[in-house]
């Protein structure tokens, strides 16, 4: 060992080593100037490329929507507003494992199985980097537990929002109809940027039919987010525009007084001013609470609503159809006197029944002892039965389609809210087409009595009363008058729509159903008049009475005998004032029994109301 | 030739010291907005350094033949914390790298870092260079075993830089240049090999490095938002604290690892620049000390620490401007770490020893 260590030659050692060193000096040289190759290829070569993907990466665009108009009732009432509220938001994309994450937030907020299931739903139908609510209506207590808390879960957030709110809950739904989450459906057909922050659109009623006007412009900010998403800082921001307010039609004095003189019973009340077309009065019943909707509605409470048997999700006022009974019976006079088939004196002769020749079926009147000699006025007042069977027989079914249909009959009424049925005004090429079949003469004689296959909505026969009280002007039915621009205050009252009006051969008919119909309130034997018992102004009315089962030839109806499903459906229609008429009201109790007993007395007390109390008020109008 | 003053009692290499503490200084004002602001992290970072320096300066104290004899003691202490990691080792970060010591956590391999080219450098300046094949194959026994050690725990960086720097010592040592190429066509050829044996996530890795964009939200996030840190900073940068992808928290690992993307972002190209001749003046100052060593233990030693110094730097660099594929190699004296900084400046404390002692020297 020591003979080898003497051998070495230091100088030549050193030697090697130098030159390695230099060797590995000019390699470090080199691969120096490589890194400052690459480093000024990515700072000066690619700077404008990556400035525009840094600024990218933090500079989001997000938007800002926009408040949602208010609605307000004719008085000034709110009807729909907006709430503050937070709810606990998800970004899924930022969310690792979002059933542990959902597990460690029930620790600290209450999160029913409910909640839990809505959420999974939006989660499948949402994008994955949008926000998706898992709780609503956070209180004040579980914002502060998750603020502190927040650290623990990344991705989830408090999201202070407005939530839609309806005061008046079912006493209203049905015309202002309910905001709800959106989804992809909703967005077609639809400024989709206009969107892009919405959370919810209307679904139904006036809320959706009106939904451009109540949503208004999006805004938007641009904000420096970090790599979890969270906004730090805003940079730039415009704006969003309000929605305009909705000025309705509806008057909620009135609402109310129909809605307590209804007592709950299921049934339709619908009251216009047949000057322009303002509902006044739009009541469905039963409703039910739009505010659960607005956030999703949990299974349980929906499948109650749809199995409930009085069937509160229909809208009776404009989807609800019913035999319209006997209140048909001045436009099918009208029909009569303007097919010259009838004149003022002509007198039929009611014995209680009525049969065609050769036919041994008798087509009962509602009095079973009859009506004697019978002419217009008094089959109008007392509602004979025999005498507009004879009518309906000698018009035909083709004279009665065609002249129906001019009241409306049959055909959407064009209110503005969406989803009316057309109801049904029978005629033999419908019957050809719908059921194969060729028209019955026997099939005519119950159309005259509002019977058979007829099937009108209450804004049909509505609309039909405000062309009587219009002496044969048309005008279309609204619920919205007037829009308020949210900031400005700048009122746009909307025109009033009038079609094409119906026009009879002598103005002296209209004159004669109207004084008929008014002797149906105040006249002798009228059959409403019990209604118009001391009334200190004059109104004009019909009653009805649809049959739901048919009766047996040999059998009596027996109100008591029969199941409350069953019974008859009360109706009445009304307008005052008799000669310059202000409203015209539609009123159907289902199951109600007699339309003088059940439907007129709701009538009265609406119209003591809004001739009385209500007028003294709106006088300026 | 040289200055025989205080510095040169006291065993300290005045140039160098200046660099390092220029270095430091620069990496205390990055991590400092790398960490968000947060000024205790400074703080520690700063003692830590603080430590580290002390123990340079101890360790300069100490004679090189000292140092030799300590070789072969500390490379089998180490072996053996090494196999004790595999079995008692703390788990961080999915690896097993950690010994726990009850006072403070320790990892073995930064051990390895030092004791490694100590050990070459003392086995082959025993015997005239440049060394044989027998010896070489030797050495690269010595080398390959804690370097498979390290990369099973699993750290792949660490065993990198182990093995680079027991073969700067051997390169250094005059291992002809027919052997190296050999050696290279080796090492190209045992790849594919070598792919066998790897964790998922380094095979992941590497995969990543080949094609970043592959995976944006995964695996190429890192290099993706660090070239993105780096290019839109521009030749001036955006200014200290400005750096909107650090503090936006885009750049991942950003105070440890991709701190340089850090500096990139907010100093630009100027400050790459800058950064790289303070590194190039140290290496170029240990460089010199290794040259100009009186005993080939020194040269070796010393040229060896040297050019691991710049592989470290090679490296991170080359990680994060997304050159190399990602391996967990800070960038030495700015990435915010202890451990490795202790085993740095205990390598430029041996370079002062060679340096200073270079009188006194019996050997």
């Amino acid at each position: 060992m020591a003979k080898e260590f003497n051998l070495k030659d230091n100088e030549h050692e050193s030697q090697l080593i130098a030159g390695r060193v230099y060797f590995a000096g000019v390699i470090i040289l080199l691969l120096s100037l490589m890194i400052i190759g690459r480093v000024f290829y990515l700072t000066v070569i690619e700077h404008d490329h990556f400035t525009t993907l840094a600024t990218s990466n933090r500079v989001k665009i997000a938007p800002i929507p926009p408040i949602r108009g208010l609605i307000y009732s004719r008085d000034g009432v709110v009807l729909a507003e907006n709430k503050p509220s937070f709810s606990l938001e998800f970004v899924p994309e930022k969310v690792k494992n979002v059933d542990a994450t959902i597990k460690e937030l029930k620790e600290i907020i209450e999160i029913n199985d409910d909640d839990i299931a809505r959420f999974k739903k939006s989660l499948k139908k949402q994008r994955r980097f949008e926000s998706i609510p898992l709780r609503f209506n956070l209180n004040e207590e579980e914002v502060a537990l998750f603020s502190v808390n927040r650290h623990r879960f990344a991705g989830v957030d408090v999201v202070a929002g407005l939530n839609r709110y309806y005061p008046f809950a079912d006493k209203m739904v049905h015309a202002i109809g309910y905001v709800a989450r959106i989804d992809e459906d909703d967005i077609k057909g639809l400024d989709e940027s206009n969107y892009l922050g919405t959370t919810h659109i209307g679904k139904l009623g006036i809320e959706k039919s009106y939904e451009s006007t109540l949503h208004g412009e999006v805004g938007y900010q641009q904000v420096e987010v970090n790599a979890q998403g969270r906004v730090i800082r805003v940079l730039e921001r415009s704006a969003p525009y309000p929605g305009e307010n909705l000025h309705l039609t509806i008057d909620v004095s009135l609402q109310k007084v129909a809605l307590s003189a209804l007592e709950k019973r299921r049934g339709a009340i619908v009251a216009i001013d047949p000057r322009n077309g303002d509902v006044l009065t739009f009541v469905s019943s039963p409703g039910y609470d739009p505010n659960k909707f607005v956030n999703g509605i949990d299974t349980k409470s929906y499948k109650a609503l749809l199995a409930s048997t009085d069937k509160p999700l229909i809208n009776r006022v404009t989807q609800g159809k019913y035999p319209p009974g006997s209140t048909i019976k001045p436009m099918m006079g009208l029909l009569g006197l303007d097919a010259g088939v009838r004149n003022f004196t002509h007198e039929s002769w009611c014995p209680g029944w009525f049969s065609l020749k050769g036919h041994s079926h008798r087509y009962r009147d509602w009095k079973k002892e009859g009506h004697g000699h019978t002419d217009l006025h008094k089959a109008v007042t007392q509602s004979c039965d025999v005498y507009f069977y004879i009518l309906a027989y000698e018009l035909g079914i083709d004279r009665i389609y065609e002249g129906m249909s001019r009241f409306g009959f049959g055909k959407r009424t064009g209110i503005d809210i969406g989803g009316e049925a057309t109801g049904l005004m029978p005629s033999r090429a419908w019957k050809r087409e719908a059921l194969g079949q060729a028209w019955f003469p026997g099939e005519t004689l119950i159309l005259g009595i509002g019977q058979g296959y007829s099937l009108t909505t209450p804004m049909q026969l509505a609309k039909a009363t405000t062309i009587l009280a219009n002496r044969g002007k048309v005008v279309t039915p609204r619920l919205v008058r007037s829009t308020s621009d949210a900031i400005t205050n700048d009122a746009t009252m909307l025109p009033v729509k009038t079609e094409e009006p119906l026009q009879i051969h002598n103005e002296q008919y209209w004159d004669y159903m109207i004084q008929s119909m008014r002797d149906v309130v105040h006249g002798q034997g009228g059959t409403a008049w019990r209604s118009g018992l001391n009334a200190p102004y004059e109104f004009a009315g019909k009653t009805g009475t649809a049959q739901v089962i048919g009766i047996a030839q040999d059998k009596e109806y027996e109100e008591e005998e029969i199941a409350e499903e069953f019974q008859d459906h009360a109706l009445f229609i009304a307008f005052a004032p008799v000669e310059k008429p202000e409203i015209a009201l539609a009123i159907i109790v289902e199951n109600g029994g007699g339309g003088s007993k059940t439907a007129a007395p709701i009538a009265r007390k609406m119209l003591d109301h809004f001739m009385l109390e209500r007028n003294l008020l709106g006088s300026k109008e | 030739m040289e200055e025989r003053g205080l510095a040169q009692r006291l065993h300290v290499d005045i140039p160098l010291l200046l660099g390092i503490l220029i270095l430091c200084a620069i990496g205390l004002v990055v991590l400092y907005s790398a960490g968000n602001q947060n000024i205790e992290l400074v703080y520690r970072q700063g003692l830590k350094l603080g430590i580290a320096i002390v123990v340079m300066l101890l360790i300069a104290q100490v004679p090189p033949a000292e140092l030799a004899r300590w070789s072969v003691g500390l490379y089998l202490f180490g072996i053996i914390l090494l196999v004790a990691v595999l079995f008692y080792g703390d788990i961080g970060k999915g690896a097993q790298r950690w010994l726990d010591l009850k006072v403070f956590r320790f990892q073995p391999s930064e051990l390895m870092k030092v004791s490694v080219p100590m050990l070459i450098a003392y086995y082959l300046a025993d015997k005239s260079l440049p060394p044989g094949i027998i010896r070489i194959l030797l050495v690269g026994i010595l080398i390959l075993v804690p370097g498979f050690l390290i990369a099973k725990q699993p750290d792949l960086g660490t065993a990198l830089l182990v093995c680079a720097a027991g073969f700067s010592v051997l390169f250094i040592a005059g291992i002809s240049w027919r052997l190296l190429m050999s050696l290279g066509i080796l090492a190209t050829a045992t790849a594919p090999l070598l792919w066998y044996f790897m964790h998922d996530y380094q095979k992941r890795r590497v995969l990543t490095f080949l094609n970043p964009e592959n995976d944006p939200l995964g695996a190429g996030y890192h290099t993706i938002q660090a070239k993105i840190a780096i290019g839109s900073g521009g030749f001036y940068g955006k200014g200290w604290l400005n750096g909107t992808q650090s503090h936006l928290e885009f750049l991942p690992e950003r105070s440890t690892d991709f701190i340089f993307a850090v500096l990139c972002e907010e100093f630009g190209m100027l400050g790459v620049l800058l950064l790289l001749s303070v590194y190039l003046f140290i290496i170029v100052r240990c460089l010199y000390i290794a040259v100009h060593a009186q005993h080939t233990f020194g040269r070796l030693l010393a040229s060896g620490l040297t050019l691991t110094f710049f592989v470290y730097i090679f490296v991170n660099m080359g990680m994060v401007t997304g050159q190399l594929p990602v391996v967990g190699v800070p960038l030495p004296l700015i990435s915010h770490g202890g451990t490795s900084m202790v085993t740095l400046l205990a390598g430029f404390g041996m370079l002062m020893a060679i340096h200073t002692h270079r009188r006194f020297m019996s050997f």
